[in-house]
């Protein structure tokens, strides 16, 4: 905190505060005002007499309604959940092992494995998803969901890994002695006591990426092409942008009722969260 | 039965070489502390009987049995860690009945186990609570309760107490020594405090550089150190050291330095004679704090030196001096009636059969 005069206290740390919160939230704002206003609102000249940007005094719910009646945006919700949580789960899988492995087990390399792995997270998306839509052809997965589902984990495996790596790490090495003396072998001293005591990182690394494939976009708009195979990023933006029209109020719609289900994963383990981030394990 | 023995154990990692021709026989039932500075090799030592770390080269045998590729699980021994690695996740029941659990133990039998450890320790009423809701010394007792419930061949003990207050400490030692005559298990404890070797130990082994320097029982080590290491590492406040040279007078063997003039006993004397070569042979001479005190009428001036005193502690039991012949630091333990007062000048008288001499070069006892 501020030590001092009351005035140091705001200039410094209130008004800062105030400024980044107001630049936060601002969008979230206007997501939900937009997805509410009429469209006689909406595209109103901004010198009209009646003209109220931030405001409305005749909230609507026809851009939701459009937007599942007129498009097929429930699908969308579906395709991007199961896509979401399927890679999510191999990802976590795959990372929580390969996490152990680094973190733990001697072998020779280890440690430079771990740090190719680190890069192979640095390679950009734009750059990888042109040899990967060659292999998504040769295996003949283009427009289903299993195209995503097979190349999201191509950059959550790395992430998720390296994430676990650094809480396995933290956890202290005595903890799995001490069950390995107790007549565990180390299999079961992971199963049982590794694992469960690693929870908090394994759901926040489950959390971004479920966070991360849920707004996947390029990989989406390029393997996936029928409407309705989309996911909700590509679908919202393909179908209610036409040539140069914006659909703005089932625009908005669609990413605010999009964003809800990561909102609630986020709210539902925010306290394993914030104390898997800290990487906290108190015996 | 069970013995454990470490025939020539060397332990290497990557090059640098930490536990060195280490040759022990562990008896049953026998308490064996080991002690030495940080870094010495005691604590890889249990880790290698423990099976936590590969064996370089040499042999682990407990009851005969060759262990050095026994995974830790077939072992039978139960350790006890430093930092106590409760399983955070799990109850003090649970905790306990891990071990027992994963040796498919019938559910009846576990409950009966963790009932009794858990009175011998006084723990019942924690059993249900989870680790981080316990005390340091609490969370001892569940650690020491993990290691009885299993009733292994062997118990190991990695500096168990040195994360406790010291009032506490004092407290557990006294509990684990109890412990130990009550179950009468093989027991290795690793410590690097020595008030815990001597109290707790059977026997003690005192290592230095990955080297055994000194195994023998408490006093033995107290008494004959072998060597200026264990001399000076065994007993508090450490043992003092002047440089001196011996010389050979009327018959007598005279130890000599600035300020100080002592005439060896015979028994001392004989033993240096058969190192002396000629006049002036150097060697260092050790006595304890405790083996000093304010000389009176009744000591010899063969025994008796002046002093500068520096320091001086009271104790309240004891004073502690510290103070200085010639170049040499002296620290006495005195009788807590005297009067003395830091820059006094004090003649001290010494036991003589109390003295110990080591030779300056490789620092082995005469």
């Amino acid at each position: 905190m501020i030590e001092g005069a009351l005035w140091r206290k705001w200039v410094f740390y209130n008004i800062p505060l105030i400024l980044f919160v107001f630049v936060l939230l601002f969008p979230f704002y206007w997501m939900i005002i937009t997805t509410f206003r009429p469209d006689g609102e909406l595209y109103r000249p901004w010198n009209a007499v009646n003209y109220m940007p931030f405001w409305t005094n005749n909230p609507t719910l026809e851009h939701i309604k459009y937007l599942f009646e007129e498009t097929n945006f429930g699908r969308w919700m579906m395709n991007t959940m199961f896509i979401a949580t399927i890679s999510t789960l191999i990802s976590l899988f795959c990372g929580v092992l390969a996490g152990y492995a680094l973190a733990r087990l001697n072998f020779p390399y280890a440690g430079s494995l771990g740090t190719v792995i680190f890069v192979t997270y640095l390679v950009p998306q734009t750059l990888l998803f042109i040899p990967l839509a060659q292999i998504i052809r040769n295996f003949e997965l283009g427009d289903t969901p299993w195209s995503l589902i097979l190349t999201y984990p191509t950059f959550l495996i790395p992430f998720c890994t390296w994430l676990m790596m650094g809480y396995f790490k933290a956890i202290p090495k005595e903890l799995e002695e001490c069950a390995r003396i107790d007549g565990a072998s180390r299999w079961k001293a992971m199963v049982y006591i590794i694992i469960p005591v690693a929870v908090p990182g394994i759901l926040s690394s489950g959390i971004i990426a479920f966070t991360l494939s849920w707004n996947e976009f390029i990989y989406a708009l390029v393997f996936l092409s029928s409407p309705d195979q989309k996911t909700v990023p590509v679908g919202v933006t393909s179908e209610l942008i036409r040539g140069d029209v914006f659909f703005w109020g089932p625009l908005m719609a669609g990413a605010l009722l999009g964003s809800i289900p990561v909102a609630i994963v986020y709210s539902f383990f925010v306290e394993h969260y914030v104390s898997g981030l800290t990487g906290s394990v108190k015996g | 039965m069970a013995e454990v023995t470490l025939s020539k154990l060397n332990k290497f990692f990557d090059t640098t070489h930490v536990v060195k021709d280490v040759d022990l026989q562990i008896r049953d039932k026998e308490f064996m502390v080991f002690v030495g500075p940080s870094g010495c090799g005691k604590t890889t030592t249990l880790r290698m009987i423990a099976g936590l770390e590969a064996v370089s080269s040499g042999d682990i045998r407990i009851e005969d049995n060759l262990v050095n590729e026994v995974p830790p699980m077939d072992r039978d021994i139960a350790m006890v860690f430093q930092n106590y690695a409760l399983y955070p996740h799990m109850s003090v029941a649970s905790n306990m009945a891990f071990g027992l659990k994963m040796r498919k133990f019938p559910r009846d039998q576990i409950e009966e186990r963790i009932k009794r450890a858990a009175t011998i320790l006084g723990i019942e009423n924690l059993l249900a609570r989870k680790p981080r809701q316990l005390s340091g010394g609490q969370r001892q007792r569940v650690a020491l309760g993990r290691a009885i419930v299993r009733d292994p061949k062997v118990f190991l003990f990695d500096e168990p107490l040195s994360n406790l207050d010291a009032k506490l400490r004092v407290q557990m030692r006294v509990e684990l020594k109890k412990l130990h005559e009550r179950l009468a298990v093989t027991s290795i404890y690793v410590t690097h405090d020595q008030v815990e070797a001597m109290t707790l130990g059977d026997r003690v082994v005192v290592m230095k550089d990955g080297w055994v320097q000194q195994v023998g029982e408490p006093l033995e080590l107290y008494n004959q150190p072998a060597n200026r290491f264990v001399a000076g590492f065994i007993g508090s406040p450490a043992m003092n050291f002047a440089e001196v040279t011996l010389a050979d007078q009327g018959g007598k063997v005279v130890a000599e330095a600035q300020g100080l003039r002592i005439v060896l006993p015979d028994e001392l004397a004989a033993r240096a004679r058969t190192k002396m070569n000629g006049a002036g042979t150097p060697a260092t001479l050790g006595i304890r704090p405790e083996d000093l005190h304010v000389a009176g009428a009744a000591d010899s001036a063969d025994h008796c030196f002046d002093v500068n005193v520096e320091v001086v502690e009271q104790l309240g039991s004891e004073i502690l001096l510290d103070s200085r012949v010639g170049s040499a630091l002296m620290v006495a333990s005195i009788d807590p009636a005297v009067k003395v007062r830091a820059h006094d000048k004090l003649r001290l008288a010494l036991k003589p059969e109390r003295l110990h001499l080591f030779d300056p070069q490789t620092e082995m006892a005469y």
